[in-house]
């Protein structure tokens, strides 16, 4: 077992016909996705890499029995995907697309969580179970089988991490990409409860960033239901207030979500929080 | 995206929100009329106008000039006002605090209000404040509005105009795509009109696609932050002397970091996403030339981006301009050999690991 995605997930990719979803559908199957489906309105009856194309999603679910999404859409046109793979029965839905807007989020979230769909993103890597499957972009060769859990609200932060775990042995159960946005779908807690519930997870390991107040929400989180050692990272120590750091949700706003909050709350929890990212290996081992 | 007040006021007033009769001028000359006796108010995107003398009264039109030519120009911490609004002054009586915005940890609309009205809101202690969360499937109801307007000691028509105020500026916010819409103070004057006394508001830069009156808006960005909005790149200043350029917001906030760890400052934050594009790789140097850094720190971990094209796009800004700083360069991932040799021979000094990279640029940096 993994946590979201294993050998059961038949993914439709929603955007495949753009250069995106094209190059990822290959590189998820490459690592062992089963990717069932395209949808992309207006060019059903297409193929992209042997994947048949359809129009909309309910009928790629009628015809492949697809049960997760991966939107790769354009900001513009998110919010009317994540709400037509929800309507169509889609049980876990993977959102790539930056640059949705915040009350486009905050509608779809909310639907997401009333229809008991898991959804991750939007802004969001995606996620990888080594061995098994992946949604998302996160590239496939840093990837290692093994029992460390990682949930991130960052991309490339998180492959540096993961990257280096793997070159010194230890491998992942699943690495869970949240994303960098205001208002994400699955949060840290939603993760770590999965990952405490998840027999393949022994470890678990937190990167965070400033803006917000999902770390110290997690770290309450810990204290009262993990039971797994955990290691941090935080990202953005030495970011100045007011300034958006890249990913929308990476901002101090009036003195809130600085990184020393984020570490005192973690810390408090029994977290260790690694000081680099390339100090989390030995934290992990130690 | 923040709004002027005058801005945010119209906007107020499309949507049926009373606020004080008023237009907005560049030059004293322009006012010919007043609708009664009025405040002068700066139009700056920075709280503590009124404190730096950037809000004065006047009666007449030749006052109004007088103290509209004092305020056009005047610096208040850092901003230069360059438009006045020339606004009915209003009889207060009472003073309250409206604000709507979106709480990232409940994932929805905020509806925050507070009796105590005309101070900064974060400076009431919270059991004085009621937050009122929208749930995102019911939206606003006016049994919220009504909870509101109890909260603020309101009561008979004042808490019907209340309410209702509440109800369009919820509605501003999610039509308008703004993050905050903020009333402070609302005021109840002494003929018992609820009216804004001062309006904020701020659009959701990502939804600007469907807004399309918002783009031409100036941001509060330096020249060169503008430069890089328009090439997509997010760029940030900061004030110490090493220029970072990385891939991905977590990652080259982690660079600053590990600088930090070393000693040394970042005096710039260009994260190029996910790009391997050598036309913006090139662009994005060329900008870092611009800020003019002692040093430069280039990480990259090429998970899907390729490591040599961003070096050739490295390699092709430093062939059209030639850079003074040393850069020091650690790059991982697809293709990195060959990137690292195409650097090499370019001088530039390679790193192989962030902190040693870190640890580099810091040492240049501090010589």
């Amino acid at each position: 077992m993994a946590v979201i995605v294993d050998e059961d997930t038949r993914l439709v990719v929603q955007g495949i016909t753009g250069y995106q979803g094209t190059y990822h559908s290959k590189a998820m199957m490459d690592f062992g996705t089963d990717v069932v489906a395209g949808v992309t309105p207006g060019k059903g009856g297409q193929e992209v890499h042997g994947v048949p194309v359809f129009d909309t999603v309910e009928e790629a679910v009628e015809r492949t029995g697809a049960n997760a999404s991966c939107v790769f859409v354009p900001a513009p046109f998110t919010k009317g995907a994540v709400l037509e793979a929800i309507d169509a029965g889609i049980g876990t839905v993977v959102t790539v697309t930056e640059h949705v807007p915040v009350h486009d989020a905050i509608h779809f979230v909310a639907v997401a969580r009333a229809k008991g769909v898991v959804l991750i993103g939007p802004n969001c890597p995606g996620l990888a179970s080594p061995g098994l499957a992946k949604i998302g972009i996160l590239p496939n060769k840093i990837f290692k089988k093994g029992d460390v859990g990682v949930v991130s609200r960052s991309g490339t932060l998180t492959y540096e991490i993961v990257n280096a775990m793997t070159e010194d042995g230890l491998g992942q159960s699943t690495c869970v990409g949240i994303g960098g946005d205001r208002v994400p779908g699955m949060g840290f807690v939603d993760a770590l409860k999965l990952f405490q519930e998840d027999d393949e997870t022994n470890r678990i390991v937190l990167v965070g960033e400033i803006g917000g107040t999902a770390e110290e929400e997690a770290a309450e989180f810990i204290t009262e239901n993990i039971t797994k050692p955990v290691v941090a990272y935080i990202a953005g120590r030495t970011a100045p207030p007011g300034k958006r750091m890249g990913h929308a949700g990476a901002i101090i706003a009036r003195g809130r979500g600085t990184a020393g909050s984020k570490i005192k709350a973690l810390e408090a929890a029994g977290v260790k929080v690694a000081p680099l990212p390339t100090d989390v290996p030995g934290l992990v081992r130690a | 995206m923040k709004l002027f007040e005058y801005k945010a006021k119209e906007l107020m007033r499309r949507y049926g929100i009373p606020v004080p009769e008023g237009f907005v001028v560049s030059s004293p000359d322009q006012i010919d009329h007043l609708p009664g006796p009025v405040m002068v108010k700066a139009q700056v995107l920075i709280g503590g106008r009124g404190k730096a003398g950037g809000i004065k009264p006047a009666d007449t039109v030749e006052e109004a000039r007088k103290v509209a030519s004092a305020i056009l120009g005047m610096d208040i911490r850092g901003y230069t006002t360059k438009e006045v609004l020339v606004e009915k002054r209003i009889a207060v009586d009472r003073e309250i605090y409206l604000g709507v915005t979106v709480d990232r940890s409940r994932k929805s609309v905020l509806i925050m209000a507070s009796a105590a009205g005309g101070v900064d809101i974060e400076s009431v202690p919270e059991d004085k404040v009621l937050m009122a969360h929208l749930d995102p499937l019911i939206g606003y109801q006016p049994y919220i509005g009504r909870r509101v307007a109890k909260a603020v000691g309101l009561a008979g028509p004042q808490a019907a105009q209340m309410e209702s105020i509440c109800h369009r500026l919820c509605e501003l916010v999610t039509k308008e795509d703004a993050e905050l819409a903020e009333i402070n103070p609302l005021v109840v004057t002494e003929d018992g009109e609820v009216i804004a006394g001062d309006g904020k508001v701020t659009i959701d830069s990502d939804a600007l696609f469907r807004h399309k009156e918002y783009q031409e808006l100036k941001e509060d960005l330096t020249p060169l932050e503008e430069k890089a909005k328009k090439l997509d790149i997010a760029f940030v200043q900061l004030d110490g002397n090493i220029g970072v350029i990385a891939n991905g917001a977590g990652l080259t906030m982690a660079t600053l970091d590990s600088l930090n760890v070393f000693n040394g400052r970042a005096g710039v934050f260009l994260d190029l996403g996910g790009t391997d594009d050598p036309e913006k790789v090139k662009q994005a140097m060329l900008l870092m030339e611009e800020a003019d850094p002692k040093v430069i720190l280039v990480n990259i971990f090429g998970g899907i981006t390729k490591c040599d094209t961003v070096a050739a796009g490295l390699l092709e800004a430093m062939g059209e301009k030639s850079i003074e700083a040393p850069i020091i360069a650690r790059i991982k991932g697809v293709n990195e050999e060959h990137a690292r040799d195409m650097l090499k021979n370019a001088g530039i000094i390679p790193a192989s690991g962030l902190s040693e990279a870190a640890e580099l640029a810091a040492k240049e940096s501090l010589r």
